[in-house]
């Protein structure tokens, strides 16, 4: 199915001041039907407002939801035909799996035999088919998480909403469960939203990452374009481990400096900057117009991180990635010379944070 | 490549220092040792020795203590239960017998019976306990759900008016709620006057809610997103996740009407409304009607009677009753 | 969490709650300010529109009259003795019992059993362990009788005489074993000479351990509770220190313990000033023998105002009862927050 929203707002009460809290502002965005949407952000950026409104379970200050070509906006949630999965999973701890699994269905007008099937089918394609006659407390995280999908697809959901829904796993399980949750909507096809704060997770499955700030939305893209041209400073410096090195600087009659250095031609109206440098960014070059004073280099297999400083960086060290086998040799001074990749390479105004592009 | 350089440089330093390192420790081991020998054949042994005495006196004298305690503790009921079964004559030897050894005397169960007719009393006791319990249970779990669960205007300021009046001692309601009873509602001598007054309580409430709130909110989301209404919630998932603090509750209700003395004492006065604490006070055993000589054997009969039930629950649902109790502090 | 502009449900949940409690708690807070302002006041007189002086009349009757001070000596004398003696009697057992493994589930369950009682019948268990049946007073010179002669004296008349009974009751039955005069303790019976009479003293000793045996069970229940929530790791921290068990007990147990300490100490000095049912069960609906050996207290004073319709004057007394609790309670939780170390 697919899902829009448009201008959807929700507004809170603020309880100490009586003022008010915008959670979501002014978002609108057409979901098409069968992808795999991420919504990121960090805690607080109302990307859990948004899931709940899109389930029902709040409703929106302003603007509307679709599903389909349906308003949905005042129905409420057992009307929607959403699924739902909890960051905590949210079973009832005194059902088995199977009652767990069938309690969604016993609100419809639906035949034993139905039912039964339909739980088993949902099971199934979860795998926990041999645990339906368990208590939620015998079943590790990952097999109740897999028991709280199976309960949201049991009712063939128009939406699959999924709320953090890999937080309260461990590290090894996340790996494991995040490829079966993509499998699992690969199956249904059913368009499905998550919410997450954790980039490498959103990046990883999702067809679409939406990313929030305080509330208002900032990029909308595939995963790698987000990752690759942020719209803005916010957005660069969210995605991406270790995370992106970012530099003041201007851009002075056609040219780029961080700091004082010139590293490179820029075709853009002279004004103050942010330089964002992505950490594989970096090719070491003893010529190169870029240089840092080296504190250590820490070799990681594959690849090797130069921790070095910059007067000009916006945090104490900067990290660049570099092939291991790479001779590093500091000059005379203790510093590393770089030049810079072009498209590893972002550049944001100082005042408004957006992206400048250089027009060649 | 530096770094390493130094290190080389280091290393035969290390160890030297790592030689002379182990040369003093082993003088330090032989040190040990020696002392450990002499510890062993003075000290330890005997300071072992001196604790452990000391452990097994103090741990005979606690278990003495309690084993005392216990017996004391105990006692009321088994002198109640082997009185009840020794004639008369047993009773009153001046040297006691602590087990009946004329005749095991059932008949004072047959004589307490009719004397105090506890046939009735038992009956309107049950019958009063159940319906106020289940009325209760009723008042108070949609009350909890709405404290707990639901959000409404005044909803906090009404709850805690309401824990507020739990300090007010129950005898300054007692006189007005008397006066409802009698002169207002007329029901003097009516199960009514003996249940209804008593079907709120602020701490069953209290007690519920706090137990509901422990139930995540998101069981509500979840049941909200699957269509069910908040009495389906309330019945399917509340109820039986709180079913615990329910049977607590319903256990120390039955006992309140079963211990309940002075309110029914005060509205009923017929014996076809009397409740059984009333009727076993009231009721007189005397040998020979001679207000010197009471018939104890008898009595005590009846106090069995009266006793068995609560002894029977205790038994059974032990758990519930000292979790009930343990959050109360309020008998009854 | 839940957009709700149901607000009435919530209101529907909690009717029957809010009409019950208006009648029964509410409206008597009220009416029972008011009739105690009220001098004669009489319900049925009041439904008719009779008309009464405002005053504080009736509160000067309760603390004049002489049988309110007596009945105020009564409870403030139960709770003094019986409330300090149970608290710590009860933290000896709680700290026995945490101490040791085996039994101590078992041990538990037995103390716990005063708790599930009746307190009315288990009242008329005492009576009779302590209670003398069919005690009389005999001369000394010529009695023929089998029973054997305690407690001889002589009386005005120069006349050797003792008292024989047909039971001494249990309790005397054990003072007799190890040589001693048997006491007469409840005397609940007023066809007996006064010589004879129970005094004060045994009457009050009986129920000081009556209600400190019925008063063990729950302080028990919440002082273990605490206990098992104390962190070990002091007790081994204090053991490496090398404490002994009594400076354990003072410089840990006792302060860890003391939020416990001073509940049970409050709900023991709360449920001492309530003290009635048990009273009723030892000693009758009469509470005890007439006169000075009375044992009436605050409530049992305000049920026999209630029952002779002197509405007014019960009212005063259960606000006077209520003003005392208030007052102890805060003066307890004074002390208490002075001395507990959370």
């Amino acid at each position: 199915m697919r899902v829009k929203l448009e201008n959807l707002t929700k507004i809170f009460p603020n309880k100490k001041d009586s003022g008010e809290v915008i959670a979501v502002n002014d978002f609108t965005f057409e979901i098409p039907d069968g992808k795999l949407i991420g919504l990121l952000g960090p805690s607080g950026c109302g990307k859990s407002t948004t899931l709940f409104m899109l389930s029902g379970l709040q409703k929106p200050s302003g603007g509307h939801i679709y599903f389909g070509d349906e308003d949905v906006t005042n129905l409420p949630p057992e009307k929607r035909g959403v699924g739902l999965v909890f960051q905590n999973y949210a079973l009832y701890p005194h059902m088995t799996v199977k009652q767990n699994i069938m309690f969604p269905l016993q609100s419809q007008k639906m035949a034993k035999r139905e039912m039964m099937d339909r739980v088993l089918e949902a099971a199934k394609l979860v795998q926990i088919d041999e645990l339906l006659e368990r208590k939620p407390s015998e079943l590790s995280g990952g097999q109740q998480q897999r028991v709280a999908i199976a309960r949201a697809l049991v009712k063939s959901p128009n939406v699959l909403l999924l709320d953090e829904p890999l937080s309260n796993l461990d590290a090894r399980l996340r790996l494991q469960t995040r490829e079966e949750i993509r499998r699992i909507q690969r199956d249904t096809k059913v368009t499905t939203i998550f919410v997450t704060h954790d980039q490498e997770e959103a990046m990883s499955i999702s067809d679409l990452i939406v990313v929030m700030k305080k509330g208002v939305v900032q990029q909308i893209d595939e995963p790698q374009k987000v990752y690759d041209e942020p719209v803005n400073l916010f957005v660069a410096k969210f995605l991406g481990t270790p995370p992106i090195n970012v530099f003041v600087g201007k851009i002075e009659n056609g040219s780029l400096y961080i700091g004082e250095e010139c590293v490179s031609k820029f075709n853009a109206p002279d004004q103050e900057v942010y330089v964002a440098v992505r950490p594989e960014g970096f090719n070491v070059d003893p010529n190169g117009p870029f240089s840092a004073t080296m504190k250590s280099v820490e070799v990681m297999g594959r690849d090797s991180s130069i921790v070095s400083t910059h007067p000009a960086a916006e945090t104490p060290i900067i990290r660049s990635i570099i092939a291991s086998d790479t001779n590093v040799v500091p000059d005379a001074n203790g510093k590393v010379h770089f030049t810079l990749k072009p498209y590893k390479t972002f550049v944001f105004n100082k005042e408004t944070e957006e992206r400048v592009i250089s027009k060649e | 490549m530096e770094e390493n350089k130094n290190l080389n440089v280091e290393t035969p330093n290390l160890e030297e220092a790592t030689s002379k390192y182990s040369a003093l420790t082993s003088a330090n081991n032989s040190l040990a040792a020696a002392l450990k020998k002499d510890a062993a054949t003075y000290d330890v042994k005997k300071v072992e020795r001196n604790a452990k005495i000391q452990k097994t006196i103090v741990t005979v004298i606690i278990y003495a203590f309690l084993f005392f305690l216990a017996i004391v503790v105990i006692f009321p009921f088994y002198w109640m239960i082997i009185s009840s079964l020794k004639t008369y004559d047993e009773y009153i030897l001046s040297t006691p017998t602590f087990w009946p050894t004329q005749t095991v005397y059932w008949k004072n169960y047959v004589d307490a019976y009719s004397a105090a007719n506890l046939g009735l009393l038992f009956l309107n006791t049950v019958y009063v306990g159940l319906v106020s319990t289940l009325l209760s249970l009723v008042i108070t779990v949609l009350s909890a759900f709405a404290f707990a669960r639901l959000e409404f205007k005044g909803r906090d300021s009404m709850f805690a008016f309401m824990l507020a009046t739990m300090m007010i001692p129950g005898e300054l309601f007692t006189i007005t709620n008397y006066q409802t009873v009698i002169v207002f509602l007329d029901w003097k001598n009516t199960f009514t006057a003996l249940i209804v007054p008593f079907l709120v309580s602020v701490f069953y409430i209290y007690l519920l809610r706090q137990n509901f709130k422990q139930i995540p909110n998101e069981l509500y989301l979840a049941a909200k997103v699957d269509g069910k209404t908040d009495m389906e919630y309330l019945l399917k998932v509340m109820i039986p996740l709180a079913l615990p603090s329910l049977i607590s509750i319903t256990i120390l209700k039955m006992m309140g009407a079963w211990n309940s003395y002075i309110w029914p004492r005060l509205v009923t006065d017929d014996t076809t409304h009397k409740l059984i604490t009333n009727g076993l006070r009231g009721a007189s055993f005397f040998v020979d009607g001679d207000e010197n000589k009471i018939n104890y054997p008898a009595q005590m009969a009846a106090v069995v009677i009266v006793s068995a039930p609560l002894f029977l629950v205790f038994i059974f649902l032990r758990k519930y009753i000292m979790k009930g109790v343990s959050r109360s502090g309020i008998k009854g | 969490m839940v957009d709700s502009k149901q607000q009435w449900k919530a209101w529907v949940y909690l009717l029957p709650a809010l009409i019950l409690l208006a009648v029964f708690t509410v409206y008597p807070i009220i009416n029972t300010v008011k009739i105690s302002l009220l001098e004669g006041y009489q319900p049925l007189g009041a439904v008719g529109g009779e008309q009464y002086a405002i005053g504080f009349a009736n509160f000067t009757k309760v603390i004049q009259y002489k049988d309110f001070l007596t009945c105020l000596k009564n409870t403030v004398l139960l709770c003094v003795l019986t409330v300090p003696l149970s608290c710590f009697l009860a933290l000896i057992v709680a700290v026995c019992l945490n101490s040791i493994g085996r039994l101590g589930k078992l041990l538990q369950t037995i103390y716990f059993l005063p708790y599930v009682t009746n307190s009315i019948a288990i009242g008329m268990v005492f009576a009779m362990m302590f209670n003398i049946v069919g005690l009389t007073s005999v001369e000394v010179q010529g009695y023929t009788g089998t029973f054997e002669i305690y407690n001889i004296y002589v009386d005005s008349n120069g006349v050797e005489r003792g008292y024989i009974a047909q039971s001494w009751g249990i309790v005397n039955n054990l003072i007799q074993a190890f040589g001693g005069d048997p006491i007469n303790w409840i005397n609940a019976f007023k066809n007996i000479n006064q010589e004879g009479a129970s005094t004060y003293v045994a009457n009050i000793t009986v129920m000081v351990i009556y209600i400190v045996w019925n008063a063990l069970p729950f302080k028990i229940l919440i002082l273990l509770g605490g206990l098992q929530g104390v962190n070990k790791q002091y007790y081994e921290a204090a053991k490496i220190d090398g404490a002994s068990r009594i400076r354990t007990f003072f410089r840990i147990t006792v302060p860890l313990l003391s939020p416990m300490i001073a509940y049970v100490v409050i709900t023991g000095f709360i449920g001492g000033f309530k003290e009635y049912s048990s009273i009723v069960g030892i000693f009758g609906e009469d509470m005890g023998p007439a006169g000075d050996g009375s044992l009436m207290t605050i409530v049992g004073y305000i049920y026999k105002q209630i029952s002779s319709n002197s509405y007014g004057v019960a009212s005063a007394a259960s606000l006077i009862l209520f003003g005392i609790i208030l007052a102890v309670t805060l003066v307890n939780l004074y002390v208490s927050s002075k001395n507990t170390h959370y």
